[in-house]
């Protein structure tokens, strides 16, 4: 080897490129060669339809209101669910911090629904919540309601069927971002005399957000994805008919690659956004250690 | 801080809440159990006789024993490949900066950011043109793309934990890069591998969409052959169905029961001080 190569080699590892660098190419590569290449080559797919210009594809998902309405119901579904599930996991989360007996158990109990799977969630809704299920069977018993409920085959058998797994996760995220909050930081604001609210309000919430951020955004994705609970328990020609169903048909049932890239590009560009303004909201609040003392 | 022995209405709100929850959890549960197990059920509280012959009908019908043969071995390569790939490319990322890392970082987080079906259907169609889908390696292929990223964000805590000094001390006895792997850090990172690898497989059991585009007949994953079963309503007994989904249940609550003995899944995401008060 001559000294000038060593040379390089030298200045190079200075700057932290070394030989160990190469235990990355594996990983690198498959994630090139089965996400970025894909992901280009969908690009080119939908930029190529069979008639029109560069961007026919594009222009039939807007003009068609079929397919363009499909944002809008992925939207208003999986913006409700998601923020339904990070808030309702707070407050839920709160009150479990710190150990008190049977915490183990409550924990694995919340995190069964994670192993249903779509189809039993589904099929558990339609018998549950159905026309002849228990719930409505509880109601009519109760002089609740006078005529069963309809939840199933429509917007809520989606959302309840996002609660239930989504839940679960958004609870695991919150709970362990709140056990990294030090708690001598709220017994210090106690010693001054703050009340549980601003306790909350003033110092675990401004603590949490950067967290919660995060927990929207992974429950968000989960949320938009959803493709088999809006055709099971949903109304996938109606009210349910989400973008990922519009991109499906297109791909498998009428078998028009371009429109079906172009609808999955788009459902991806929606999404980035979505994640993209969270996580620049998130920007503007404090990100730091949250284990107080010497962070 | 004070410990209250009644509990204030606020408490009383949240659990009612956690309550309400498991009430409707285990009425979607028992009804999908209690119906598998019943002979006819329409318009009462309770099925009028029992049986457990949806059991082996569902066993026959859906020809489960290749279904599952399938799904495990599905499993154990996506599991065991995306951990020989993820473990290196996580060491990496947790030990070392350098131009161009936060960059590599974004790249592993970006598959797990994005909905399946957006790269789902585009992947499936490269897969295809290389002949690659309708066939187990397709299915295995497709898997791995949110497991290999996510087998390097659950390890790099992992591997942040591990004093670096003993490497370093490692190194000054003359051991070479593999020598540190082999002998310090996988004996090491035995249970964070294990735990990554029990999640990759429940995640891939669970893995809906990946796998329902890209498998063909016979390599349909035990979630996808659900799907198929209950989206053709009227072929198959809804009982049976019911009953092939409680198998598929027990399968995953088997698994995370043993994931969760090696890892405390709320330090997944944020490394977590158990404190001691």
């Amino acid at each position: 080897m001559t000294t000038s190569t060593l040379a390089v080699r030298h200045r190079l590892a200075e700057r932290g490129i070394d030989r160990q660098l190469l235990l990355l190419v594996p990983a690198t590569v498959f994630v090139v060669a089965l996400f970025v290449y894909p992901f280009c080559y969908g690009v080119a797919v939908s930029l190529q339809p069979a008639q029109g210009g560069a961007l026919a594809a594009y222009r039939t998902f807007f003009t068609d209101a079929y397919q363009r309405d499909t944002i809008g119901t992925t939207l208003a579904i999986a913006l409700p669910a998601a923020l339904f599930n990070v808030l309702a996991a707070v407050p839920i989360a709160y009150r479990m911090r710190g150990r008190f007996r049977g915490k183990r158990l409550l924990t694995a109990a919340l995190v069964v629904p994670i192993t249903l799977g779509t189809v039993l969630t589904a099929e558990g809704l339609l018998n549950f919540l159905g026309p002849t299920g228990w719930l409505n069977r509880m109601l009519l018993a109760a002089g609740l309601a006078d005529r069963p409920l309809t939840l199933t085959h429509n917007y809520w058998g989606v959302f309840f069927s996002l609660v239930i797994t989504g839940f679960p996760f958004a609870f695991l995220l919150v709970l362990s971002y709140l056990s990294g909050i030090d708690p001598s930081l709220e017994r210090a604001a106690a010693t001054l005399g703050a009340g549980w609210a601003q306790r909350f309000f003033r110092i675990t919430l401004p603590l949490l957000a950067p967290g919660l951020a995060t927990t929207f955004c992974l429950t968000f994705v989960l949320a938009f994805s959803v493709f088999p609970s809006a055709i099971l328990v949903g109304d996938p020609s109606g009210s349910t008919r989400v973008i990922s169903i519009a991109a499906y048909e297109a791909a498998y049932v009428r078998y028009d690659y371009a429109a079906a890239s172009a609808a999955a590009i788009v459902m991806g560009a929606v999404e980035l956004m979505v994640i993209t303004v969270v996580l620049g909201l998130r920007s503007l609040l404090y990100t730091g250690s949250t284990a107080g003392g010497k962070g | 801080m004070r410990r209250r022995i009644v509990a204030s209405p606020g408490a009383w709100v949240v659990w009612g809440l956690v309550a309400i929850f498991f009430a409707v959890l285990a009425g979607v549960i028992g009804s999908v159990v209690v119906n598998s197990f019943g002979v006819r059920w329409f318009d009462t509280w309770l099925p009028r006789a029992w049986t457990t012959q949806w059991y082996g009908q569902a066993w026959h019908d859906f020809t489960l024993l290749p279904v599952l043969t399938v799904t495990l071995v599905v499993c154990l390569l996506v599991a065991g490949i995306s951990v020989l790939v993820g473990v290196p490319a996580a060491y990496v990322l947790a030990r070392r900066r350098f131009p161009g890392s936060r960059l590599m970082y974004l790249l592993f987080l970006l598959p797990i950011l994005m909905p399946p079906i957006t790269y789902g259907i585009p992947l499936a169609t490269v897969l295809y043109k290389y002949g690659f889908a309708g066939h187990l390696s397709g299915v295995v292929l497709a898997n791995l793309v949110p497991s290999v990223p996510f087998v390097i964000l659950t390890m790099t805590p992992f591997i942040e934990q591990i004093d670096p000094a003993i490497e370093r001390a490692a190194r000054m006895c003359g051991a070479r890069t593999r020598h540190v792997f082999a002998s310090i850090l996988a004996p090491l990172l035995v249970p964070g591998i294990l735990a990554a690898s029990i999640l990759v497989v429940v995640r891939t059991v669970g893995m809906f969409e990946l796998t329902f585009l890209t498998a063909g007949p016979d390599s349909q994953t035990l979630v996808v052959a659900l799907f198929y079963s209950m989206s053709a309503a009227g072929i198959r007994a809804q009982q049976s169905v019911d009953a092939m989904a409680v198998i598929y249940c027990l399968m995953m609550l088997i698994l995370l029961v043993a994931a969760l003995r090696f890892v405390n899944p709320t330090q997944l995401v944020a490394r977590v001080k158990e404190d001691p008060e």
